[in-house]
């Protein structure tokens, strides 16, 4: 998903929080630390520099723990707070020049917010709280309705209409939040935190069912997090944010192999690499690709290059299985040695798919006495995936990290 | 010890200052009553006469019809048959010992009090909950109208009114509109943030935030101001007959001066009934109607 077309461009943002925010800047902007600012003036800073690019249609994660200023930058995209400098772009508008009305119509139209206490409206049913944007927007009552039960059987909630939300549970209460803000077609999705306080199981299911809904929908998705594992799992890009200062930003796979510094590799360390990263980013080229037709000229090739199995592929590059130096030999003394691979019973097929997650992949990785092959879609022969460098990409950092720090202790 | 000391004795002014000083402003006062005191009556003149046609109304009805009506909206209100049963016997039991005309005065006299503390003391609330400066403007006065002697400034009243209704009123709401004021405002404020932030980021409008999310969810808060400033009132009851208004109070007035202990007893228990009537009505109905609220999942 990496089309360039850029939906909102945040520039040189700040936020100072005090009585009077104008008067901190040049001090800001000379690069004074948060801390020296406080004790002199009494504000605080909140947001720092911030430039950020976000394409349409993607997920962008910006993380960060609390007190970083990430839940301050979400609320600055629909001015739920005033920056005190920087410009925030989308499809071309400045957000921070509107005036109130036209504020409220891109508020209305424009972006759509899931809160992290979900924020329903505690009394109305769960169908008016499913329409609240469109009542808003001043639709009319049956339009509004039939909408909001459509999204709410989109969210799985059919049936739970005439509730009110304190009758529901936290993860249903979400997804009602969740379908408030698909209810009102909003091109971009804020999202706060949405998932984090619910409980671990729920919440994976809730990142499942929003990737699923993403895939439908291709919205745009700012998304806030303090859980490196969520942003992995759902960004399509991830920014960092510490103490309201941009520290990074790029892809998942960016951050997780080349942190920026240790504030981020401190993050990372924790992270399940297993379930964050997918095989196409351990990959490795294909080493013994067969183009060979018949059994005894791949044996030939094989004694050739000195290995002992390869991937057969025929002229399309399509995989059609793996096969060992021993076993060519079996066959070729059978007397199969001239037959072609449709004829023979090639019993090895066993392959992964480039885009699957490295935790779903160790059983058949470990099994096999060889490198994996990885394909794509089309069942081309992308690449191969082996033990080692399975495990290497596995204990890398958290075995180089206790070993850095056992030598501290010394 | 001829002398006095600023160390012994607190300095005073010295008396003539100080009676120029209330000659000054009775004078001006009375001036102020003068000049304005008709056009002032003038202004109630609408008020009064909707006072005495709702007491007319009370008293003239037969008694039966007024029992069904009340009986009627405490049933519409809490949707108990206990309550209203309740409600019904203790009015037989207060007309029962020949209290049903004070006891209509009164309540007529109540409900037009509680209704203009509500239509004056919720928007006030409301503008104290959107402005902090308001707020610290309103909240000494309220803190003034709640623990200056009623007495006090009955005189003003009387001064620019007359003795009657009006004045009644007037002093009625001024110490019965506190809670009401405060109860609105705090309702306000204690609105889940979140959920008002919520109703910002869908584009909402403040006119929409009023009355979509904080009018409805101060609304417990703000029915216990209402229950609160109903209370009040009828504690007004007795101070309000010292200036002709009628009703229980006076006869408890007379009970005073003159020991009657029983009538005194009896008077004062059928303030005590409406009290409950009307505090039981509304709490029932408030909670019945803020259900969704309370309680449930979590």
């Amino acid at each position: 998903m990496s089309n360039s077309d850029v939906l909102i461009q945040v520039k040189d943002l700040y936020k100072v929080f005090g009585d009077k925010p104008e008067s901190v800047m040049p001090m800001v902007k000379a690069g004074k630390s948060k801390d020296e600012i406080l004790a002199e003036t009494g504000h605080t800073v909140g947001l720092k520099e911030i430039d950020l690019e976000i394409n349409r249609g993607e997920i962008f994660v910006i993380m960060g723990l609390s007190g970083s200023g990430k839940s301050t930058l979400i609320r600055h995209f629909n001015r739920l707070i005033e920056p005190t400098a920087g410009e925030i772009i989308v499809e071309g508008t400045d957000v921070m020049k509107l005036n109130t009305k036209e504020l409220e119509q891109f508020r209305r139209h424009k972006m759509s917010m899931v809160f992290q206490r979900f924020g329903l409206m505690p009394h109305y049913t769960v169908l008016d709280n499913v329409a609240y944007g469109l009542k808003i927007q001043g639709v009319d009552k049956s339009v509004r309705e039939q909408k909001a039960v459509e999204w709410l059987e989109t969210v799985g909630l059919k049936g739970y209409e005439e509730q009110y939300p304190n009758q529901l549970s936290g993860g249903q209460q979400q997804r009602v939040g969740l379908a408030r803000a698909l209810c009102t077609d909003a091109e971009i999705l804020l999202m706060d935190e949405a998932f984090s306080a619910l409980d671990p199981l729920i919440r994976s299911e809730m990142q499942d069912q929003l990737i699923e809904l993403q895939h439908k929908l291709n919205k745009t998705i700012i998304f806030i997090t303090h859980d490196l594992d969520e942003a992995l799992r759902l960004g399509d890009r991830i920014a960092i944010l510490k103490d309201g200062l941009l520290v990074q930003q790029g892809e998942p796979e960016e951050i997780l192999l080349n942190p920026a510094d240790e504030y981020v590799e401190a993050f990372v360390k924790d992270v399940n690499r297993a379930r964050a990263l997918t095989v196409e980013t351990v990959m490795k080229e294909p080493e013994h690709r067969i183009t060979a037709e018949t059994i005894g000229e791949a044996l030939k090739e094989m004694k050739r290059g000195a290995y002992d199995y390869g991937h057969v592929v025929d002229d399309s590059g399509s995989y059609q299985g793996t096969v060992t130096q021993e076993w060519l030999e079996e066959e070729a003394k059978g007397g199969n040695a001239d037959s072609t691979w449709e004829e023979a019973d090639l019993t090895e097929t066993t392959t992964i798919t480039s885009d699957a997650v490295l935790e779903t992949v160790i059983p058949e990785t470990l099994e096999a006495d060889h490198p994996i092959p990885v394909v794509d879609e089309e069942g081309q022969l992308q690449g191969e995936l082996s033990r080692s460098s399975l495990a290497e990409v596995l204990v890398d950092s958290s075995e180089t990290e206790s070993e850095s720090v056992e030598n501290q202790k010394v | 010890m001829a002398e006095k000391s600023w160390l012994t004795d607190i300095p005073e002014m010295d008396r003539s200052s100080l009676l120029q000083l209330r000659k000054t402003m009775d004078g001006a006062y009375r001036d102020f009553s003068r000049e304005y005191g008709d056009s002032i009556e003038a202004f109630f003149d609408p008020l009064l006469t909707f006072l005495i046609w709702f007491e007319k109304l009370l008293l003239n009805s037969p008694w039966w019809l007024v029992l069904g009506v009340i009986a009627g909206l405490a049933y519409a209100a809490s949707r108990s048959a206990k309550l209203t049963i309740g409600v019904a016997v203790s009015l037989v039991v207060v007309g029962y010992f020949g209290m049903w005309d004070d006891t209509m005065r009164t309540m007529s006299i109540i409900t037009v009090c509680t209704l203009i503390s509500i239509v004056l003391g919720i928007p006030i609330g409301i503008a104290m909950a959107r402005s902090n400066r308001v707020q610290s403007t309103v909240t000494p006065m309220l803190d003034i109208m709640q623990t200056m002697p009623a007495f006090v400034y009955l005189i003003p009243v009387v001064m620019l009114l007359g003795i009657g209704r009006i004045p009644g009123v007037i002093a009625v709401v001024i110490y019965a509109i506190p809670p009401v004021i405060r109860l609105t405002n705090l309702g306000i404020r204690l609105v889940d943030k979140e959920v008002l932030e919520a109703a910002t980021a869908y584009g909402a409008n403040p006119r929409q935030r009023l009355l979509g999310v904080q009018l409805p969810l101060a609304m417990p808060t703000i029915m216990a101001g209402i229950n609160q400033t109903i209370m009040m009132a009828l504690a007004m009851v007795v101070i309000a007959s010292m200036i002709g208004v009628k009703g229980l109070g006076q006869p408890v007035l007379k009970s005073i001066t003159n020991q009657y202990f029983t009538i005194g007893l009896l008077n004062g228990l059928a303030i005590v009934v409406l009290a409950i009537i009307f505090d039981r009505v509304s709490q029932a109905y408030g909670k019945r109607t803020q259900a969704h609220l309370g309680g449930g999942h979590e």
